[in-house]
């Protein structure tokens, strides 16, 4: 957030900088940049969408993905699933999240909101028809890990900002493109501005044509990691981690992507819902782009943890092992 | 040497801060967590004469099994005790509730076709998660407690426990020998 931020200070200010080298050799009638207005304006911008995308961040990816809130359940399943949420809600001791369910046949499943006061989890109905109840509550135990680790926050304010910073980038490009003519127009006679300026315009572009990507990568990074977590912490609360794996299992098996839910919303998703491939591979292309672990390895890991317990409870394979 | 010996000071006194507002964090944890059982088991009473009464009608060859059930709801309502028994008795009728429930939920599994009524599927729905509910708050209970007794038994956090008024907290467990040979119900539905 406040890397962010920074982040676009250094654009502006580094900008209005520039500029300022570059007119302070024109004749004393052209354009001088003094006032660092670029920076300001910048910074201000900055603030605002980041303010903005802490506080309607979880309105606008329940919005986008289409759901429904379930406030009176109609339905067995309907029951079921307010059922299962309360008592994983219990399981973690976090308030009662309030619950959407979206209209998409692909199962997945993610969770949004500011913190364990105020949360939100959504699943598909895709979800809801495939999954029992034991598997269902592994899933919903998953997200539940994800608001009680706080992972939402940072998660949903990353969705809205990628998002930002991709409309001020685009807004921007076109602005220079203008300005920029105008700048090297000027600056033809000022030669000796030295190799610091240049080094420094270098820096800056470059700054500016990845912003969007060091956004993006960021959030693919913090959400791998806290899959796995997310992970843990539901087999903390079932006692099952086995439930969770054969969810994962059949999660896998559905492989059309879930189409209601953006490519801006991917990683806080269970599965990645892009259902692209690579996500199953491990190594450096799989590890840098997916927003998910391997779910192979996720799986795996699972499937260690609940046959560990087994063997620790002496009962067989088949037994249903609940704490 | 003085500077030395203050910064020495003002570590030690922080961190005693620290450590003592860690404990009586997870001790109001702990207490907390207790009370969500009851919570818990008071919902479970509440609940339970509703559920039996929508399924009388269509449950009327079973109609012991559903009055054990109601007695063994009313007996755990009336158990008002206080002082140290209180918990184990609070326990013991909790535990005869909960071996009548899963009594029930055997008999209902025994008969699909009355599975098929609809208030018996809810009934089923309503008493796993009920069941569910008691087992994650306790669940939650014995979590924090060991975190919190953990914690107040490490060094050096050991030092402020006594200024703290830390004591180790129980864990709640089965006490009846029969209650963990309950047989596994798989009362998975999709």
């Amino acid at each position: 957030m406040i890397g962010f931020v920074l982040f676009f200070a250094w654009l502006g200010f580094g900008g209005d900088y520039i500029l300022a080298f570059a007119t302070t050799d024109a004749g004393p009638h052209a354009y001088h940049h003094v006032f660092p207005w670029l920076g300001i304006v910048l910074t201000v911008i900055a603030i605002i969408t980041a303010r903005y995308a802490y506080q309607s961040g979880p309105e606008k990816v329940l919005w986008a993905t289409g759901a429904r809130e379930v406030i009176d359940p109609q339905t067995d399943g309907e029951r079921q699933l307010v059922n299962v949420v309360e008592e994983m809600a219990i399981a973690a001791g976090v308030a009662r999240p309030r619950i959407w369910i979206v209209p998409d046949d692909d199962p997945n499943a993610f969770a949004t909101g500011h913190g364990p006061a105020d949360s939100h989890i959504a699943v598909t109905q895709g979800l809801l028809s495939l999954c029992n109840r034991e598997e269902l509550q592994a899933v919903i135990g998953h997200e539940l890990g994800h608001v009680k680790n706080l992972d939402v926050r940072l998660m949903t304010t990353l969705a809205a900002l990628v998002g930002a910073v991709l409309l001020v980038r685009d807004g921007m490009g076109r602005w220079m493109g203008g300005r920029g003519r105008i700048a090297s127009r000027t600056g033809e006679s000022k030669k000796g501005a030295g190799p610091l300026l240049a080094i420094l315009l270098a820096l800056w572009i470059i700054s500016w044509v990845i912003a969007p990507l060091v956004t993006q990568l960021l959030a693919l990074a913090v959400s791998r990691r806290r899959e796995y977590l997310a992970d843990d912490m539901s087999a903390q609360f079932t006692r099952n981690p086995l439930a969770l794996a054969s969810a994962l299992e059949k999660i896998e098996g559905a492989t059309a992507p879930t189409t209601s839910i953006k490519r801006g919303a991917a990683h806080l998703c269970i599965a990645d819902p892009l259902g692209r491939h690579f996500t199953n591979h491990e190594g450096w292309l799989g590890d840098v782009f997916a927003t998910h672990p391997p779910m192979g390895m996720r799986i795996a890991k699972l499937k260690g943890m609940g046959y560990a317990q087994l063997k620790k409870e002496g009962g067989s394979f088949t037994s249903s092992a609940r704490a | 040497m003085m500077w030395v010996l203050l910064v020495v000071v003002a570590v030690a006194v922080l961190w005693i801060v620290g450590a003592y507002n860690g404990l009586i964090s997870l001790k109001n944890q702990t207490i907390n967590a207790f009370k969500q059982i009851d919570v818990q088991l008071k919902r479970r009473h509440d609940l339970i004469p509703n559920l039996v009464n929508s399924v009388k009608g269509a449950m009327d060859f079973e109609r012991s099994t559903l009055e054990a059930v109601i007695q063994a709801r009313n007996q755990a309502v009336k158990v008002n005790a206080s002082g140290p028994e209180a918990v184990k008795q609070i326990s013991q009728a909790e535990n005869a509730l909960s071996s009548a429930l899963s009594r029930l939920m055997v008999v209902v599994e025994r008969y699909p076709d009355l599975k098929a009524t609809g208030n018996v599927a809810q009934l089923q729905e309503e008493l796993t998660s009920t069941e569910n509910r008691i087992a994650f708050a306790r669940q939650l209970y014995n979590d924090t407690a060991t975190q919190y007794n953990t914690k107040q038994q490490q060094f050096p956090t050991t030092l402020v426990a006594g200024m703290a008024h830390a004591a180790p907290a129980d864990l709640w467990e089965i006490e009846d020998q029969a209650e963990r040979a309950v047989p596994q119900v798989d009362l998975s539905r999709r």
